[in-house]
């Protein structure tokens, strides 16, 4: 069984965004919706400031609370990698998920369903990596099996510090931060 | 600057590389390049992939644009191409709203009430290209042909060019030199004696040590450059960055010095006198190379880092670390040149100064630091000459600006409109280039527009400048035609095809149409003896050893690699008077400059106000972007960096809207407070390229502020009439 993460470097992350347009064109994502962003978190006082600079989206938990609070059992976790995808057929629209998801990660889609990151699902299954992983100008971003102990995914987390959002909220994430 | 340095300025540096049995070299296809899998009717079934390259800035990273069912889909990087390295930055990645932008520029429009009313009619390709060759006839008979003038920016100028050449004028200019990077290039000519071009010969990724001077790369977008920088950052090389405002690069870097805005010079004396005093120096490279050393030596003796710490803010034990912390990676040590060099009015001599820095650590043709560039040498199609012009340009009247050479002084050309001085300059055709948020001082423009015959403006969008035409003319977007080729010089020699990805949606035309009908309704049909853009690539490539049906298979082929650095076997050459690096110039000095760089003081802020700084974001270039669809959600407006502590003072908090009012009384649009630890309290900072006032331009009309309308002061450099745009202090208005 693969278990498909994400790994992004924020000591090489500039903020530039391409992932997030390289998302909306990938996925026609509507004008007005994104299904990344970017969060630039400054600490100290000038001129001492520490910038931590994160591409962020939906986290693929392990233990989604979207999946648990969707009535309908259109958001589900996907055969192959625990990617959490929403069926966009069963969604009635409701908003469940959106308010559940520590992260603000989902948002409904003008069409009427709840839409985010799907991992790119459609790319991996035929060996590509994610669009936003793929067009990064900085190289920072990292996607494999955490289950393959010799993907780039696997090794970072072992020879790098790291940390993912909102450990508290017992998700267990699958996007991670090296710092 | 003797001929030979002069030649030497127009075609920047290297070698080129000839394609002599390129078609051994030529890789593999773009997958799906021709693959057309099922066509009904007009629509091409399923995804073609067409290789092309960028033109959202002017870098030119090699593409392929994905067409899915006939509909323009995603543009990504072209893996073959050495800009792109097979990923383009955000602008590239977003290029393609352009093409459905709402409020494109749909036909030709003619002006139909007085200058500036943005009144308009719609009207046929035919009649306006008519009335803009009837008025270029007048005036060529009335005035001269030098008395048009052309302003243009991009690769999609190069037919214009020769339009204009044919008709007779030199008058062709960009605001890229005297607004932006021609002081760098003057700066390092004068040392070197040779440029730094575009895009500039940095070797980012292999620098030790790479200092940023006010350089935002990261926020800046220059694709490979950022791709280097995040090698750099990777590599742990030392990053030193200079800079008034904490920037994304400050971020990555080991030390950050927040300088005072206006010393740097100061800064780079101290740096060199540090690096001269405790002989930390490349000597061998020096001694080899020099001209003037002790000379050099002796004038900045006194500029210690304990004199530049009152100036900069700098503390000196931080002066002199970091000067040994380039010290110690040398030649690897890259001070990086910039590229939006136009701050105060010294900048060629700042430059120089970060040249003479770079020179005495020796990274001037050294691996991590500059290298040696390669272009591809395709012949020219073969054109009748073009008149010889008995005027020569009006830019820079009895050359008052010595060392503006190579290029033409775009302010001069406006200055020459207005005053008549050295002739008079009575048409204009615009290319690509919203002049409005381009030149400083605003009106100076429109004084010098309200003086023309013909006001001619080619554009995608109805951008600013558009409104002050008489003509405008549509252009389809870079997806949808064919362009000149590029040859630009890098680190390898390459060439590289724009070709039409998809069709444009009104009776919008590419520009090579536009300047082929009008020379012909010019009667200078001779100079386009090709029939279409076709026949001109395919003749240019062919006479290179390649063709376009190639091109159109592989949208880049590279030359074979050579050797780029000194170390590898490229002979130092410097085509300076002395052929030697010159720490000491003659030539500044026979013209009454200063022979090795001083420093300065500029004006402050007075009571109560706060300069001006205004810079780049990473999803947007120039004025150009803001209306695209998709960069347009990336960004809307900008804002306005206000620290904390003054923000605190004057009652304001980050996301409230506030106006700011310059020294001239001048009134900003609104624009969004950002109060913040991460910039200085003696200045602000917004991006460029907002606050656009074009109605016809709805999606961004009055969208956050413009820098461009509140600088109306400009401090001119004497070396080269670049215009330092730096030097403008703004206050608070609330709003009424
Ligand atoms: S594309 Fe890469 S560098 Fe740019 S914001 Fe996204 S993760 Fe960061
Ligand atoms: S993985 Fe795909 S869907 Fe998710 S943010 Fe990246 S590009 Fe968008
Ligand atoms: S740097 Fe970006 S906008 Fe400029 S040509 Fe490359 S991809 Fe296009």
């Amino acid at each position: 069984m693969a278990r498909f993460a994400m790994v992004i470097d924020t000591k090489k992350c500039v903020g530039c965004m391409d992932c997030v347009v390289a998302c909306k064109t990938e996925n026609n994502v509507p004008e007005g919706y994104n299904r990344d962003w970017i969060t630039q978190e400054a600490f100290g006082n000038f001129p001492n400031i520490q910038l931590e600079i994160r591409s962020e989206r939906c986290n693929h938990c392990e233990n989604s609370p979207c999946v648990s609070s969707c009535p309908t059992g259109a958001s589900h976790y996907h055969d192959i990698g625990g990617v959490v995808l929403v069926n966009h057929d069963e969604c009635i629209g409701c908003k469940a998920c959106v308010a559940s998801c520590p992260y603000d990660a989902r948002f409904i889609h003008p069409d009427g369903y709840a839409d985010k990151c799907t991992f790119c699902i459609h790319r991996v299954e035929k060996g590509d990596k994610p669009a936003c992983v793929s067009v990064c100008p900085t190289n920072c971003m990292y996607f494999g099996d955490l289950e393959d102990p010799n993907s780039d995914v696997s090794k970072l987390l072992k020879s790098r510090k790291w940390h993912t959002l909102h450990p508290e909220a017992g998700t267990n994430p699958h996007v991670f931060y090296l710092t | 600057m003797n001929s030979l340095s002069r030649r030497r300025f127009l075609k920047i540096s290297g070698a080129t590389i000839a394609f002599a049995g390129a078609a051994t070299s030529m890789g593999t296809f773009v997958k799906g390049a021709e693959k057309v899998e099922e066509k009904t009717g007009s629509i091409v079934k399923g995804i073609q992939k067409i290789p092309t390259y960028c033109d959202v800035c002017f870098w030119k990273c090699g593409a392929i644009a994905y067409v899915k069912d006939g509909n323009l889909w995603k543009i990504e990087g072209n893996p073959d191409d050495p800009l792109s390295n097979g990923r383009l930055c955000p602008r590239g990645t977003g290029g393609i709203g352009a093409s459905f932008d709402k409020d494109r520029l749909r036909a030709p429009l003619m002006r139909k009430s007085v200058r500036g009313e943005d009144k308009w009619v719609e009207v046929t390709w035919d009649e306006a290209l008519g009335y803009i060759a009837d008025k270029m006839k007048k005036i060529k008979v009335e005035y001269g042909p030098e008395a048009m003038a052309l302003f243009s920016h991009g690769v999609g100028g190069n037919f214009f060019k020769h339009t204009i050449k044919a008709y007779g004028s030199p008058n062709i200019t960009a605001p890229s030199f005297a607004q932006c990077r021609g002081p760098r290039e003057t700066g390092f000519e004068l040392t070197f004696g040779d440029v730094l071009g575009s895009p500039e010969r940095t070797d980012i990724k292999n620098a030790k040590c790479l200092v940023l001077l006010g350089s935002h790369l990261g926020e800046n977008m220059h694709n490979t450059q950022v791709q280097e920088f995040a090698e750099a950052v990777e590599n742990d090389a030392s990053i030193i960055v200079v800079d008034p405002r904490f920037s994304v690069a400050a971020s990555k870097a080991k030390y950050f010095l927040p300088i005072k805005p206006g010393t740097d010079m100061a800064l780079l004396l101290a740096w060199m006198n540090v690096i001269v005093k405790e002989e930390l120096y490349d000597k061998e490279y020096v001694e080899k190379f020099e001209f003037g050393f002790e000379q050099f030596a002796a004038e900045i003796a006194e500029n210690t880092p304990e004199w530049a710490y009152p100036v900069t803010g700098i503390d000196p034990k931080v002066i002199r670390e970091t000067a040994r912390e380039m010290a110690k990676n040398k030649p690897a040590s890259l001070v990086h040149p910039g590229r939006h060099t136009t701050w105060y009015g010294d900048d060629a001599q700042r430059s120089r100064a970060i040249a003479l820095l770079n020179a005495l650590l020796g990274s001037w043709g050294r691996k991590g630091g500059f290298y040696t560039p390669y272009s591809t040498r395709i012949p020219g199609y073969p054109y009748p000459a073009y008149p010889k012009s008995e005027k020569g340009t009006a830019d820079n009247p009895n050359h008052k600006y010595p060392f503006a050479e190579g290029e033409l002084i775009s302010t001069g050309l406006r200055e020459a409109t207005i005053t008549g001085n050295p002739y008079p300059i009575k048409g204009w055709l615009v290319y690509a280039t919203n002049l409005m948020q381009s030149l400083p001082n605003r009106e100076e423009t429109i004084k010098a527009i309200q003086n023309l015959d013909l006001m001619v403006v080619v554009d995608v969008v109805p951008s600013e400048i558009t409104g002050w035409a008489d003509v405008v003319l549509p252009e389809s977007t870079y997806l949808e035609r064919y362009d000149d080729l590029n040859t630009a010089p890098f680190r390898e020699s390459f060439v590289s095809l724009r070709q039409p990805v998809i069709d444009s949606p009104n009776d919008q035309k590419p520009n090579w149409w536009m300047a082929k009908k009008l020379a012909e309704k010019l009667g200078l049909g001779n100079y386009y003896p090709w029939k279409n853009i076709e026949e001109y690539l395919d003749t240019r490539l062919k006479s290179a050893g390649l063709s376009l049906e190639i091109m159109k298979k592989k949208g880049v082929v590279k030359g074979p690699k050579q050797p780029i650095f000194y170390e590898d076997g490229v002979p130092p050459v410097f085509w300076t008077p002395s052929g030697k690096i010159e720490f000491y110039s003659l030539r500044l000095k026979e013209h009454g400059f200063d022979p090795v760089p001083k420093f300065t003081k500029h004006e402050e802020p007075p009571a109560g106000y706060f300069r001006l700084l205004f810079g780049r974001a990473p999803v947007h270039t120039f004025a150009k972007t803001q209306s695209n669809p998709i960069l347009k959600d990336m960004m809307e407006e900008n804002e306005l960096w206000v620290n904390n502590d003054i923000a605190r003072r004057y009652g304001l908090k980050s996301g409230q809207y506030i106006k700011l009012k310059n020294t001239d009384g001048i009134v900003s649009n609104k624009i969004k407070v950002k109060a913040t630890e991460r910039i200085r309290t003696d200045c602000v900072y917004m991006v460029h390229g907002f606050g656009q006032n074009s109605k016809r331009l709805r999606s961004t009309f009055l969208k956050g502020a413009s820098d461009s309308q509140l600088v109306t002061k400009y401090n001119t450099d004497p070396l080269m009439g670049g215009t330092g745009m730096n030097v403008n202090f703004v206050t608070f208005e609330w709003e009424a």
